[in-house]
């Protein structure tokens, strides 16, 4: 494949072709609509492009990028499963799509209905009371849920609280979001079988006594290991005044199976875009949507759905909530696409997902811990972290192993994270992967282990069939050009 | 490496900064273990614009490494008053990974106990820790 050039780098002059309708209102000059002083001087270097042009554009690129829908996806902690395209039908129905979020709410009967039992069936699957649906991702989730926490403390007067507890192999959003969120994070040790180590949070709750807010924590954790002491654990952040804050990231592997609210905790967010089958990747759009435990409702954002005799209707939030922190209730469509997810599967199904997520993990897992280090060597749940140790020992790395996947049409697995295992390689091949397609992974990684022994080379200098080899990203982090300016002015403005 | 001192002059702490004592100025910056584990260094976080104004307690943390890899804090590894912070660092960051013990220097204290030191591990001491925590 030749490389393909910039839109920007296409056309010529005056080729645009008028898409746009006559206007049908009077037209006034733009300067009597927007000061003058931010107006353009001279015209912005638009593409003036066919439509063929845009259309072998874009389709070209569309063919160089790697989904779901084309190779396997294993890429650890993001749950890259099938996206259903049942999922797709119910989000293009008219009454969805074009429906305006400002309508009323007679006129938007359906649309209430199904947040109203998707909330109840979020609420059932994470065993919390109530959900709001708005957040607009999994880290929107966790912010929210510490607004939520922090109202419930300050409602109690309880204003000394400003710690937040997150191990070690957390996800880097929930320090981040605890950052934002004005708290102080400490950060727990793990133990020798890669759990939360007891001995230390006793101590950093003793040293914290009267400050801890929360604990902010995934289970199954980061390295794919269900932390088994949760329930001991909960009792002793709660002992000390804190909540408990799940981050549903690793849900994949607990649906109709365990809940975070029998856990203990007291927050929770899915993130829908992962676990429920909505599209993922490419920044968006997601949904992180959080349900609390009875304590905590008062203070969730509104409005909620609500029904009474008459139909469903938008309730507002009582004198306690933290507020909107979305406008028109979350990514409707979205929410529409996890809610065919979870009818489509059922109870049973769910549950049925889970069950498979975990036994493909496991499966990978077992068949690849002699040609890589295992560094936690017990049943994992929906995803297992390996390290590339043995192999750097020849001068390959994660990286390196990462770069030659490619020439197989696979994505590779998230390496370097999380940062308690050297040279990391996180694996999560999902539940949607048929047999074969776990058993050419396997082959292909024991080549590779093969390869690093008897020919580096050839996968140090991977990728050999891709559009372009290695990027220099050490450059492109530390001198980033995220704008094209032509080579030469366009030749008539 | 031709401006570096040898390792072995150095006293180096369990989350991978080094230091060097002359007189009562120390000079503090992170293992070449450190850099190569890293990968490329692509920003430094460091008090630049607190030097003569600010001091650290050991065990600190004075400022943030990122690399292509990940994120890391970076902890003073004696206590001491900010002297000078390395400027050549807010421009190349890629000092640390070309010479750790050298141009990629990043603090230095006056310290207030050099009895600290002693609390450090010396070369071969930390060469142990390495190899025994991978």
């Amino acid at each position: 494949m030749s490389t393909e050039s910039l839109i920007f780098e296409k056309g010529a002059p005056g080729r645009a072709i008028p898409l746009l309708p006559e206007l049908d209102v009077p037209e006034r000059p733009l300067d009597h609509l927007i000061p003058a002083s931010y107006l353009r001087t001279e015209p912005a270097p638009l593409p003036e492009v066919s439509e063929i042009e845009v259309v072998r554009h874009y389709t070209r690129l569309s063919q160089r990028n790697f989904g779901v829908d084309l190779g396997f996806y294993p890429l650890g902690s993001c749950t890259m499963k099938y996206n259903p395209k049942i999922n797709e039908d119910m989000a293009s129905l008219p009454g969805f799509a074009r429906l305006h979020p400002l309508v009323d709410d007679s006129m938007a009967q359906g649309a209430i209905k199904l947040l109203y039992e998707l909330e109840q069936y979020i609420a059932e699957i994470a065993g919390m009371a109530r959900v709001t649906l708005q957040p607009a991702a999994g880290a929107h989730g966790e912010i929210t849920g510490l607004m939520i926490i922090k109202a419930y403390h300050e409602s109690r007067g309880d204003i000394e609280r400003n710690v937040v507890l997150i191990p070690d192999g957390a996800h880097g959003t929930n320090p981040a979001s605890a950052t934002l969120a004005d708290y102080t994070t400490v950060e727990l040790k793990s133990d020798a079988r890669g759990g939360v180590d007891l001995a230390h949070l006793e101590a950093t709750l003793a040293q914290h006594a009267g400050h801890i807010a929360a604990l902010m924590m995934t289970n199954p954790n980061t390295l794919g290991l269900f932390d088994e002491n949760i329930v001991e654990i909960a009792r002793r952040v709660h002992d000390a005044g804190g909540q408990l804050y799940y981050d549903g990231a690793n849900a994949n592997a607990i649906m109709g199976i365990t809940r975070p609210g029998d856990m203990g905790f007291d927050v929770v967010h899915l993130n829908l875009h992962k676990t429920m089958s909505t599209p993922h990747g490419g920044g968006g759009p997601g949904a992180g949507p959080i349900g609390v435990a009875p304590h905590l409702v008062p203070f969730l954002p509104g409005p909620l759905p609500a029904k009474d005799d008459s139909g469903y209707f938008w309730e507002d939030a009582g004198p306690q909530s933290i507020g909107r922190v979305r406008a028109n209730n979350g990514n409707f469509l979205v929410l529409v696409r996890a809610y065919t997810y979870i009818r489509s599967n059922g109870p049973d199904g769910l549950r049925h997902v889970s069950e498979s997520a975990v036994l493909n993990a496991n499966y990978i897992m077992r068949a690849l811990e002699g040609e890589y280090d295992l560094p936690f060597n017990r049943a994992c749940m929906h995803e297992f972290v390996l390290s590339a140790d043995r192999q750097k020992k020849l001068g390959v790395s994660a990286l390196d192993i990462a770069k030659r996947i490619l020439d197989f049409d696979m994505h590779p697995p998230t390496i370097y994270f999380p940062l308690i295992v050297h040279e990391a390689m996180m694996i999560e091949p999902t539940e949607t992967e048929t047999r074969e397609t776990l058993d050419e992974f396997i082959a292909l990684m024991k080549q590779i282990a093969r390869e690093a022994r008897e020919n580096p080379s050839i996968v140090l200098e991977a990728p050999h069939k891709t559009v372009v080899g290695r990027l220099d990203q050490t450059l492109a982090a530390r001198k980033p050009n995220l704008r094209w300016t032509p080579e030469r002015e366009p030749a008539t403005v | 490496m031709a401006t570096d001192d040898q390792p072995a002059n150095l006293k180096f702490a369990p989350t991978h900064e080094w230091v060097r004592l002359d007189g009562e100025i120390a000079t503090i910056g992170i293992s070449h273990f450190a850099q190569e584990e890293l990968g490329d260094v692509v920003f430094l976080d460091l008090p630049w614009d607190d030097a003569g104004e600010r001091a650290f307690q050991a065990g600190s943390h004075f400022g943030d490494v990122e690399s292509v890899k990940a994120t890391s804090e970076l902890f003073a590894p004696v206590s001491g008053a900010l002297v000078s912070v390395n400027e050549a660092l807010r421009d190349q960051p890629e000092l640390v990974n070309r010479s750790p013990y050298g141009d990629g220097w990043m603090l230095t204290l006056r310290v207030s106990d050099p009895a600290e030191l002693d609390k450090l591990m010396d070369a071969d001491a930390y060469a142990a820790f390495t190899n025994e925590s991978h």
